[in-house]
């Protein structure tokens, strides 16, 4: 944000003119009270009034104290000079938090980036039976993945596992950095209703239970016909997933969102909406290389 | 004492007093204890039992509501009180009102403790309380203005108090702080939207949350101050020079320190700049209060020895001056990049919570309350030594474990390897270093809390047991 949009243009005056009564205010209250000893009472005396019998003594002010003060308020003077702060005017050393924030990237670049680029020439596949590059990856992944598929990339429901070869998208070199740079919005539509009511959704539900061996409540075999019609355009007739569109494979017994009758059911109710983040800007490509190295490396 | 010139004694109005009084003790409690379960909460999560209304999310704004505004704000309705009609030789003004400042300001503190951990809230730190209870706080606070420039109105004194400088320029400036802070578009009588967006509304929420610790809990206990330790003390106070620079100097500065808090931030770099520089001026005045009420002791040292009152006050500034000067030391941006979003933060402001508001009421009550009740002490000195004592080692316990949680926070976030420039520690590292200081800190607390138990058996006896009729001896009028 710029000055001028967080304030109009008289604003940046008066802020100018409030700083330098309220700084040059205090200077003028230590002269004023140490020039002012009150005319009859000595120092070190009581100012006469007493209050629930409390009195006041007339005693200087520290010297020390004095010194502090007029010490920070030399320096608010310089400060303010040196660095923005006289309203929205730029300091005599130029400096900006912005400018200071890209002094840091750049440096950190100049001093990293010839390790990426160097990683950068070496295929994924490849990269990934490299210690050192591993090692760098699994940083950059507790850093930045670690928070969501967990510190051993095992996953968590709703966030998948990265060490098991099931793969929603592609577990190839190229789908792994395709969905790091760019992210993925999955989208489970809710099919509550158009399943017509509860017992289409239990039956489907059996049905989904049936392709990986197990029995639900409902009927599988009226769900079936469900799921041809309203589920296998995604997640194929046979219910292997297509990893094309992201969907899932419903017969290996791995569940994204948890695999109990309840768990999909809630899943065809309500629908899903997974969310993985694009890594392009925070990252860049040589980066997400070598972290697509290490999740490559967690699976084969 | 060496009065100048006697006044007939009037019949002081004590009974809101005595109410205050009592709440500020059972808030207290309250608070504190809330304080020891979220601490807990932190260390061992399963204490939130899985009920949404217990979460760390919505007791943590209740904790800080009940100490600040309810303990705090307790002491200061009942010391101000006290202190306005004892220096200005007057009953109070409008006493009826005076009583619905109380009942008033007791059910702001009842909303406030159903509506948090219903989960409504503005979203504003330390100002949280939806509009409804928005809109009682500023009728309740203005009551409670009328009530005290009224007094002082009315006085039969010819000068101020320094202490009435100090509460009512608390008074006044709160007023200000809560009523532009927190204007907001109901959308409903739970919610409701800041009329302010932004950076402009970070701005205004810390300009907010930086002078109520600047009017609430330094202006306003620092008036507190200045009628306990020389009453206590029996000494006059130190220099009246100092009194008046330092005082005008704190309210005039603190205005300006707000931004600290937004250091690295969308705010422009000018109101940092600003934010910062004000937090170093600040510095001075800030302790030109310690030295006055500490110097006010000095030809009495003795007292330290024999009365615990003492103790508590004495400690208290020594506290708020150790606060005061690590607050400018952590609004220096270098500092401030080490210190932002640590446990640092949360040590800092309990060193100031505990060490100094705390300190400083829990020792003025207990020269109060024997006085309110026509006693010559509390019912039990000794146990007021032992409350001083577990006050003392829980502070102690919970600013060092948070520094120390604090710093290393603060250097493992910032930690990169030399060989690919990636952070050092991922955040769950961090978190698992700071563990076992959540424990301290819980201790900590749990100690600070078991010392407001004896208070409230103290305050309890010593307001029960048959009056000594010695009360001239305590307190002269």
């Amino acid at each position: 944000m710029t000055g001028t949009d967080f304030t109009q243009g008289w604003v940046n005056g008066w802020i100018i003119t409030i700083v330098l009564i309220n700084l040059v205010g205090c200077l003028w209250l230590l002269w004023w009270t140490r020039k002012r000893p009150e005319d009859h009472i000595a120092e070190g005396e009581s100012m006469g009034h007493s209050f629930d019998g409390i009195e006041e003594l007339n005693n200087p002010l520290p010297h020390w104290w004095l010194n502090l003060f007029y010490f920070t308020i030399a320096f608010a003077f310089i400060y303010l000079t040196l660095y923005p702060g006289w309203g929205d005017a730029k300091g005599m050393l130029g400096w900006t938090s912005h400018g200071q924030w890209g002094t840091e990237v750049e440096k950190a670049n100049n001093r990293y980036d010839r390790i990426f680029a160097e990683y950068a020439g070496v295929p994924v596949a490849e990269l990934a039976k490299n210690p050192e590059a591993v090692k760098i990856g699994q940083r950059l992944f507790g850093n930045n993945c670690a928070l969501c598929h967990g510190s051993d990339a095992r996953g968590n429901t709703g966030y998948p596992n990265l060490t098991d070869a099931d793969w929603l998208y592609g577990g190839t070199p190229e789908k792994i950095m395709e969905t790091v740079t760019g992210g993925r919005n999955a989208m489970m539509p809710a099919l509550g209703a158009a399943l017509g009511g509860e017992q289409g959704i239990k039956d489907v539900a059996a049905y989904v239970l049936s392709l990986s061996g197990r029995q639900g409540a409902g009927d599988a075999t009226a769900g079936k016909a469900k799921f041809d019609m309203m589920c296998a355009a995604c997640h194929g007739p046979d219910g292997k997933g297509n990893q094309m569109l992201g969907s899932a494979n419903l017969t290996d017994n791995i569940w994204l969102y948890g695999g109990t009758e309840v768990a999909i059911t809630e899943t065809i109710v309500n629908g899903r909406q997974g969310k993985m983040p694009a890594f392009k800007d925070t990252l860049g490509e040589q980066k997400i290389h070598v972290l697509a190295a290490y999740v490559y490396s967690l699976s084969n | 004492m060496g009065t100048t010139h006697q006044v007939a004694t009037p019949q002081y109005d004590y009974g809101v007093i005595k109410q205050f009084t009592v709440m500020t003790v059972i808030w207290g409690i309250v608070g504190m204890a809330v304080g020891v379960l979220i601490a807990s909460q932190l260390a061992w999560p399963a204490l939130n039992f899985d009920l949404p209304w217990l979460t760390y999310s919505r007791l943590r704004p209740l904790h800080t509501n009940a100490v600040i505004f309810a303990f705090g704000g307790c002491a200061l309705m009942a010391t101000s009180f006290y202190v306005v009609q004892r220096t200005c030789q007057t009953t109070l003004f409008a006493p009826g009102l005076a009583k619905f400042v109380f009942w008033g300001w007791q059910l702001v503190i009842l909303l406030a403790a159903i509506s948090l951990p219903m989960g409504w809230t503005s979203g504003k730190e330390y100002a949280e309380l939806e509009w409804p209870i928005d809109i009682l706080i500023a009728v309740v606070w203005v009551a409670y203005a009328v009530v005290f420039f009224g007094t002082i109105a009315k006085r039969t004194t010819s000068h101020i108090y320094v202490a009435n400088w100090f509460y009512g320029a608390f008074i006044i400036t709160v007023a200000l702080l809560h009523i532009v802070n927190s204007m907001a578009i109901p959308v409903s009588p739970t919610k409701s939207y800041s009329i302010y967006a932004g950076a402009r509304d970070a701005m205004i929420q810390w300009w907010y949350g930086h002078n109520a610790v600047g009017f609430f809990l330094t202006a306003g206990f620092l008036g507190m101050m200045y009628y306990f330790v020389p009453k206590q003390a029996g000494r006059p106070v130190y220099s009246y020079r100092l009194s008046i620079v330092h005082f005008w100097a704190l309210i005039s500065v603190y205005m300006w320190a707000g931004p600290h808090h937004l250091h690295y931030t969308a705010l422009p770099d000018w109101a940092q700049s600003i934010g910062m520089v004000f937090s170093l001026v600040l510095l001075a005045p800030s302790w030109g209060g310690m030295i006055n009420g500490i110097m006010t002791l000095s030809g009495a040292w003795e007292k330290l020895r024999d009365d615990p009152v003492i103790r508590f006050l004495i400690v208290a500034l020594s506290f708020y001056g150790m606060s005061t000067f690590e607050g400018p030391m952590m609004s220096i941006k270098t500092v401030n990049a080490l210190s932002h979003y640590t446990d640092w933060t949360i040590g800092h402001v309990h060193s100031g919570a505990l060490g100094w508001v705390a300190m400083i009421s829990i020792g003025s009550i207990y020269a109060l309350t024997p006085w309110l009740y026509d006693k010559k002490t509390m019912h039990s000195v000794s146990l007021v030594n032992t409350h001083f004592w577990l006050a003392t080692i829980g502070t102690v316990l919970y600013i060092a474990s948070m520094w120390v949680a604090g710093i290393s926070q603060g250097l493992m976030w910032r930690a990169v390897n030399p060989e690919d420039g990636s952070l050092t520690y991922t955040f769950v590292e961090a978190l698992k270093a700071t563990y076992p200081y959540y424990i301290v800190r819980a201790a900590g607390g749990l100690v600070f809390l078991s010392g407001m138990f004896l208070m409230a058996y103290n305050v309890f006896k010593t307001m029960t047991t048959p009056a000594t009729s010695t009360h001239t001896a305590a307190q002269p009028a």
